[in-house]
């Protein structure tokens, strides 16, 4: 049987657990993902230009960052870079780790994808007359995120709940904000719930969103047989 | 007008083209035709610079230059003068008919806006396409995707048009209205070099014909001498063995 005052700590505790969320988890997320398209789209452009040097470093970076934790990059740079003199606030410690960690997983996915449009797109638009860049910029790239968009959108749900591993560098974030109530209350169970309710939530609106998303792009449809 | 010899080219120890030339002059309707892996459409794709041909010679609008080493920027010249229809069409599958014709315009050539939107409807009325100029490449059937990609080569005002087999990859019925485009085009007065295996197409439209075998030119001429009188014994067997196709049009 649930009380009345378990009832009242867990409406109390909602709006405590939903604030962390609106002002860290979102922002956190959507700077960080943000930034993320930025350096997986150059990491995978690179590679499909077979851009001798950069591709290589390209390679070197996705292999460093998809072989190691996330949360043993965040501890580096959170509790090791400071032995280099190098003090990094939580907020913006989190913003580096998630963007550079989920830049290396998009940047396959978006390679996967570039590499997945029909190379007779490259050539007709060289027969009209377009650069290289031109029908990168206009023509390739357009379709490849096209069909990267599912798993992207996939990645940004990910990245959503994975921002609670930021607890661990201090930032107060949504399951940091429950586990001092928690601490206060020893209510675990229905706190954790609670939170787990709610990152369900955020996630629901990610998925409303990528289904919107799909809708739209899905304008000009899929190439028949 | 287009003009190259001695084109060679090979694709590892593969040799597709063994010395071939050929000669196009303003108004030409030129048909290539032979079996396949004759070398026809590498030929073509070489003069287009869509392969790099390993030698030969080009001329073209009065300037020359060497097919195995030329620049880029040649490249982006000479292609700005031509226009290419691909066997699978290969329109841009993220725009629409008339942003499909209106982009090699405005993006390569700089025009202004009104200027390109007013010549790609032109050339999509002219294709037959003029009702469907918002529809997406997936909202067309195989045939009227082909005639937007005529209209998308025409809207260049291009000096010579490739044809890459253009309508192999057509069901039956819908290889007559590309085909009519086409006869349109060349009545116009069209410089047109066309690898295609409509015998019929050969025949009643181009004035001049190029039969490959074995990446060489075993025989080449005017179309109604070449029907009516082939000089080889090659092509001789040729034409017996497609003589099923005549007609199919």
């Amino acid at each position: 049987m649930i009380d009345q005052g378990l009832l009242e700590l867990l409406a109390d505790s909602f709006t405590k657990i939903l604030l962390p969320g609106l002002t860290v988890t979102v922002p956190l997320t959507v700077i960080s993902f943000s930034l993320a398209m930025i350096i997986a789209v150059a990491a995978a452009l690179v590679q499909f230009a077979n851009i001798r040097g950069l591709k290589q470093l390209a390679r070197f970076y996705i292999w460093v960052v998809r072989g190691t934790p996330l949360l043993v990059q965040l501890f580096t740079v959170f509790y090791g870079l400071p032995s280099l003199g190098v003090v990094i606030n939580p907020f913006p410690a989190a913003v580096l780790v998630f963007s550079v960690n989920e830049g290396a997983y998009a940047a396959e996915i978006i390679r996967a994808a570039l590499e997945s449009v029909p190379g007779g797109q490259m050539e007709a638009g060289y027969c009209v007359g377009m650069s290289y860049l031109q029908i990168i910029r206009r023509i390739v790239l357009p379709q490849a995120l096209r069909t990267a968009f599912p798993s992207l959108s996939n990645s940004l749900i990910s990245m959503l709940k994975d921002t609670s591993l930021a607890s661990v560098i201090t930032l107060p974030e949504m399951l940091m904000a429950t586990r001092r109530i928690v601490a206060r209350t020893y209510e675990a169970l229905a706190l954790y719930l609670e939170v787990g309710l709610v990152y369900l939530l955020f996630c629901t609106v990610i998925t409303k969103l990528q289904k919107w998303g799909e809708g739209k792009l899905n304008s000009y449809g899929r190439q028949k047989g | 007008m287009l003009k190259v010899t001695n084109v060679r080219k090979s694709f590892g120890d593969l040799e597709i083209l063994k010395g071939v030339d050929l000669d196009v002059n303003q108004g030409d309707v030129a048909a290539i035709l032979g079996p396949s892996g004759s070398g026809k459409t590498t030929l073509l794709r070489c003069v287009n610079f869509l392969e790099q041909a390993d030698q030969g010679t080009m001329v073209f609008d009065g300037e020359s230059f060497e097919m195995g080493r030329v620049s880029r920027k040649d490249i982006a010249r000479i292609r700005k003068k031509t226009a290419f229809v691909f066997q699978g069409y290969n329109l841009f599958l993220n725009k629409t008919a008339l942003q499909n014709v209106t982009e090699g315009l405005i993006v390569a050539r700089k025009m202004p806006k009104d200027q390109a939107l007013e010549i790609a409807r032109r050339a999509l009325d002219k294709v037959g396409m003029g009702d469907r100029t918002d529809h997406y490449p997936s909202q067309l059937s195989g045939g009227q995707q082909q005639r937007v990609a005529i209209a998308r080569a025409l809207a260049t005002e291009p000096e010579i048009i490739f044809f890459d087999e253009p309508t192999s990859a057509l069901d039956p019925e819908l290889i007559g209205e590309v085909l009519a485009v086409m006869r349109r085009l060349a009545e116009e007065g069209m410089t047109m070099l066309v690898v295609t295996h409509e015998m019929n197409f050969a025949r009643t439209v181009s004035n001049k014909v190029i039969f490959m075998e074995h990446g060489l030119i075993v025989e080449q001429g005017d179309s109604r001498e070449f029907f009516a009188n082939p000089r080889e014994e090659r092509t001789r067997a040729f034409l017996r063995t497609v003589s099923g196709y005549a007609g199919r049009e």
